[in-house]
């Protein structure tokens, strides 16, 4: 008797799924080690493209292209995460208002307007308005759509936190502000930090959106990888392709435990 | 004497919803005082106006004196002890208990001070460094009041705070409870639905109803001397008989029993006609000299006591209680037995 | 997409009075940034193209004009309905919904089989089953082609092991594509019945099987009813970007697989480029999602009364 849980072929399935979702970047991330200059032929372990990423001759623009990135992810998420906290706070501990419900909507239009749409809109608001594109303009979109996904986690933890704490620490004397310091703040921590890490992995990882607003000679690195791949898969790409896998899972790692240590409110 | 606390036509709405109606209560200092009543009768919405988490739509909240119905909570010298305890998750045991303290602004060393004894005196002194995560139930229960008595207050509020212990636990720390009120010398004001442990620890019981005080007196006075129908029947069991009052006069009322018997007994009310009689189970005897005659239905043994089930002669329900002495042979079902009432079994209620 | 929740009682508003000034920048930041846009981007659809690219600010239908209908090679024949735009609506469409239902039929057995772990284990397959999706999309999706192109590891081990003869010609094909779309949004089926089958109460599995259902039958009759907010949340969230999907079919498809995406993405480069059009392609897209989004907040407002 196996129980009223078990189907038979659902673990062939899972695993069957699982090997879909790795087997690609297991492929790339095997041959980025290639020593050889053809994509098709295995030439013995080598870390030569990883040098080649550094010194060789696209380095320069691979390199700018991911300061941009990351300069750009860093501060859209740290925006994006400050806003989606008060906004949280006011979704949630504000009690009933008027307008909560648009409100709500507003927070999760980014979500629901289709990601080629967003980047027609920006880029005719761009135009209109008389923005010239680059990295201001990049920067203001992804501030934009990372709002939601920051407030998705920090909404949520929010709601674990029960009201008693902070009149708890009312009741013993704290003023409203030492209470939201000492007391809700820390406690929604993982909160923000994991909204914190989606936005900046998702600032990092739009290419369609940048690709409309950056303008002509800026570059993030989707957008540099997408120029280069239009000509063929060369092995650089690999290199800096398994490069940006191994940055997307530790951030992805640290927004896990971070979420599952903070879960332990009583 | 000023009271501890003394709440004056206190009313409380939410929209159209009347949560609290004209309440009037004077606490005394250092008394142990509970408020008992069913679910929904908004002893809790009472208690959170005191603390300062809920506002009083009318009326006054006086603490020794002072109106402090507009005082925001962290102005208000009174502590609560939560339900759920509410202790904060990213604080140790002892930064908990210190909390208050430290927000009253006082020094690291008399606050770590203060608070060691104050987890001495619930006997938690090991478990300082712990997370509250990491303690059971009824230690959790143990640091919410020590973190709730720390700084000193004036009256420490209680909302059940024993509902989430096991029930051994549950009575251990009832005793404990009260011991800790006698020691501090803090006015305690307690919530529970649980009439035994408010009959148990209170100096003195306030029962509420749909918003409204019943009744405030004793555990004794409350269940001796119930003024309405709703008090005897909420506090243990009663058989309520509706009697035709003849006379009443100083406290004490003549009534007709069903079945022709008169009767003299206590009043709760001063006028005649009909009335409830209020008739304790326990405080009847099996006997000849009967003030009521009914007929046996169902003995169910309870083992201490045995609960007979009856029914009077005009068809009203009755149950009494007999002792499960070996010298007394149970009604048999069907035998028609004659009822004595025993000294102040029964009380005339004023509704 | 659930709504906001019920606010609870007074004692979660400690910030009732902070409301405003706490939601302004996200009212600002969104509303000039996204809802303004999306206004303008409306009104772009009914301006006149300039020939390098841009527009003059002359109100007419062209662009919706040039979607739906066609006088002939030199405009002189009788307005007939267009089909060349209408085709790629349509192939964009069906694309999403074959790529819709390869993960149903391969999330639901995934969702339902790490709902059914222990505890302990289940958040590491969960974790498992998100990792990939949190890697770039681009990246995956070049990792995607690398894998499946003619000469690539995929074919040279097949025919290695000789089960093929010559390269299956995978790249510029729908399959391609709709392995694409699979890949991109497999976990936005996964989460969603994970989260249903997850609630789901298992003695209503075991009633069914008391009253003589079989296995499956019990799938079909209980469990795929019950879980069904779930499977429909899941199924919308993979239908929606798979529809205005981009980078999938411009990387792994070719000409013939030509998708929305594509078709906007056109009408802003370059000088060939055509703004109003392609903001009316857009507005199009985006009303069609809207339904699809309305559509389904209406139903769930339905169950949940
Ligand atoms: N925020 C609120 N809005 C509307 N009505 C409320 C609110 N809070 C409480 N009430 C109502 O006020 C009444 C009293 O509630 P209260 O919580 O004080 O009851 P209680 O006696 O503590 O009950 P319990 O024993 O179940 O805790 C109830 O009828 C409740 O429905
Ligand atoms: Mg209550």
């Amino acid at each position: 008797m196996k129980g009223v849980r078990h189907y038979p072929g659902f673990l062939a399935m899972t695993l069957a799924c699982l090997l879909v979702l790795y087997a690609p970047l297991a492929v790339v991330a095997v041959y980025s080690f290639n020593g050889s200059t053809s994509i098709t032929q295995w030439g013995g372990f080598s870390l030569r493209w990883y040098g080649d990423v550094f010194t060789g001759p696209e380095a320069g623009r691979f390199g700018q292209a991911a300061w941009n990135s990351l300069t750009i992810a860093l501060i859209a998420s740290t925006t994006a995460a400050a806003i989606a906290t008060a906004a949280a706070l006011a979704m949630i501990r504000g009690g009933a208002f008027h307008g909560r419900q648009a409100s709500f909507a507003l927070i999760n239009l980014p979500l629901m307007v289709p990601e080629i749409v967003i980047a027609v809109s920006t880029l005719i608001f761009f135009s209109t308005v008389g923005l010239t594109t680059g990295y201001l303009t990049i920067l203001l979109a992804h501030i934009t759509f990372c709002i939601p996904f920051a407030y998705l986690p920090i909404a949520a933890r929010l709601e674990g936190i029960e009201g008693t704490y902070e009149q708890a620490a009312r009741d013993l004397y704290a003023t409203r502000a030492q209470a939201f310091r000492l007391i809700l703040l820390p406690l929604m921590m993982p909160g923000v930090v994991s909204g914190w890490l989606l936005a900046f992995i998702i600032s990092l990882d739009d290419f369609i959106i940048t690709n409309f607003v950056k303008g002509a000679g800026m570059e993030t690195l989707p957008t540099a990888i997408f120029g280069s791949v239009k000509q063929g898969i060369k092995p650089n790409i690999m290199a800096i392709s398994t490069l940006m896998l191994g940055v997307s899972v530790l951030f992805v790692t640290a927004a896990y435990l971070v979420n599952r240590k903070g879960q332990k409110i009583p | 004497m000023t009271a501890a606390v003394e709440i004056r036509r206190a009313v409380k709405r939410y929209g159209s919803v009347t949560a609290l109606h004209r309440v009037d209560l004077s606490i005394a200092d250092n008394e142990f005082f509970t408020l008992l009543g069913p679910s929904g009768c908004g002893k809790t919405t009472l208690l959170r106006m005191i603390a300062g988490f809920e506002d009083v739509t009318e009326g006054e909240i006086r603490l020794f004196g002072d109106d402090i119905a507009r005082l925001e909570p962290n102005h208000r010298p009174v502590n609560t002890v939560f339900q759920h305890y509410a202790l904060f998750p990213h604080m140790s045991v002892i930064d908990n208990v210190a909390f208050g303290l430290k927000m009253k602004g006082v020094d690291a060393a008399t606050r770590r001070d203060r608070a060691g004894r104050m987890l001495e005196m619930v006997h938690l002194s090991a478990f300082a460094d712990r997370s509250p995560a990491q303690l059971s139930g009824g230690q959790q229960q143990r640091v919410a009041l020590a973190r709730a008595l720390a700084p000193d207050p004036k009256v420490l509020l209680l909302d059940e705070p024993l509902s989430a212990l096991d029930l051994k636990l549950r009575q251990a720390m009832r005793v404990e409870l009260k011991q800790l009120q006698e020691d501090t010398g803090i006015t305690f004001i307690f919530v529970t639905h649980d009439q035994e442990e408010a009959l148990t620890m209170s100096d003195r019981i306030a029962v509420m109803s749909e918003g409204r005080v019943q009744q405030v007196g004793t555990a004794r006075d409350i269940y001796e001397a119930p003024v309405n129908r709703f008090v005897a029947d909420f506090i243990g069991e009663t058989n309520l008989l509706e009697v035709e009052v003849e006379a009443v006069a100083g406290g004490v009322a003549t009534v007709a029993l069903p079945g022709g018997h008169r009767l003299t007994c206590p009043s709760a009310t001063s006028a005649t006609g009909r009335h409830h009689l209020s008739i304790r189970p326990e405080r009847l005897t099996l006997s000849q000299d009967a003030d009521l005659t009914a007929t046996v239905e169902r003995v169910v043994y309870l083992g201490t006591d045995l609960q007979v089930i009856a029914r009077l002669d005009g068809g009203t329900p009755f149950t009494l209680r007999l002792q499960n002495a070996a010298r007394v042979a149970a009604p048999e079902p069907g035998a028609r037995v004659g009822l004595h009432l025993e000294e102040g079994a029964a009380r005339l209620l004023a509704d | 997409m659930a709504g906001p929740g019920p606010s609870r009682g007074p004692a979660d508003a400690a910030y009732a009075g902070l409301v405003r000034p706490l939601l302004l920048p996200t009212w600002v930041v969104i509303g000039i940034l996204m809802v303004v846009p999306v206004a303008l981007m409306a009104v772009y659809s009914f301006l006149t193209k300039e020939f390098r690219g841009g527009v003059e600010w002359d109100f007419t239908l062209a662009a919706y004009d040039q979607f739906f209908v066609t006088r002939g090679l030199f405009g002189d024949e009788p307005a007939q309905i267009e089909w060349t735009y209408i085709t790629i609506f349509a192939r964009s469409i069906w694309q999403a919904a074959l790529a819709t239902g390869l993960c149903l039929l391969i999330g639901f057995p995934t969702a339902w089989f790490i709902a059914t772990r222990p505890a302990r284990t289940r958040g590491v397959w969960l974790f498992l089953i998100t990792i990939p999706y949190w890697v770039n999309l681009l990246i995956r999706t070049v990792s995607l082609k690398f894998l499946i192109r003619e000469t690539g590891p995929l074919n040279e081990s097949l025919m290695a092991i000789g089960l093929i003869d010559s390269p299956l010609p995978l790249v510029n094909t729908n399959l391609a594509v709709q392995l694409g779309l699979f890949y991109s949004y497999l976990p936005f089926m996964v989460l969603p019945i994970y989260a249903a089958v997850e609630r789901y109460n298992f003695a209503l599995s075991e009633a069914a099987a008391d009253l003589y259902a079989s296995r499956w039958a019990t799938l079909r009759e209980i469990v795929l009813p019950v879980v069904r907010p779930g499977i429909v949340a899941g199924m919308i969230l993979v239908f929606v970007p798979s529809l205005g999907a981009f980078l999938a079919p411009d990387l792994l498809g070719g000409a013939k697989t030509f998708m929305i995406g594509s078709l906007i993405d056109e009408q802003f480069k370059g000088s060939q480029g055509n703004w109003p059009f392609g903001a009316a392609v857009s507005m199009i897209l985006m009303s069609m999602v809207m339904v699809v989004l309305l559509a389904y907040a209406r139903a769930q407002g339905r169950a949940g009364r």
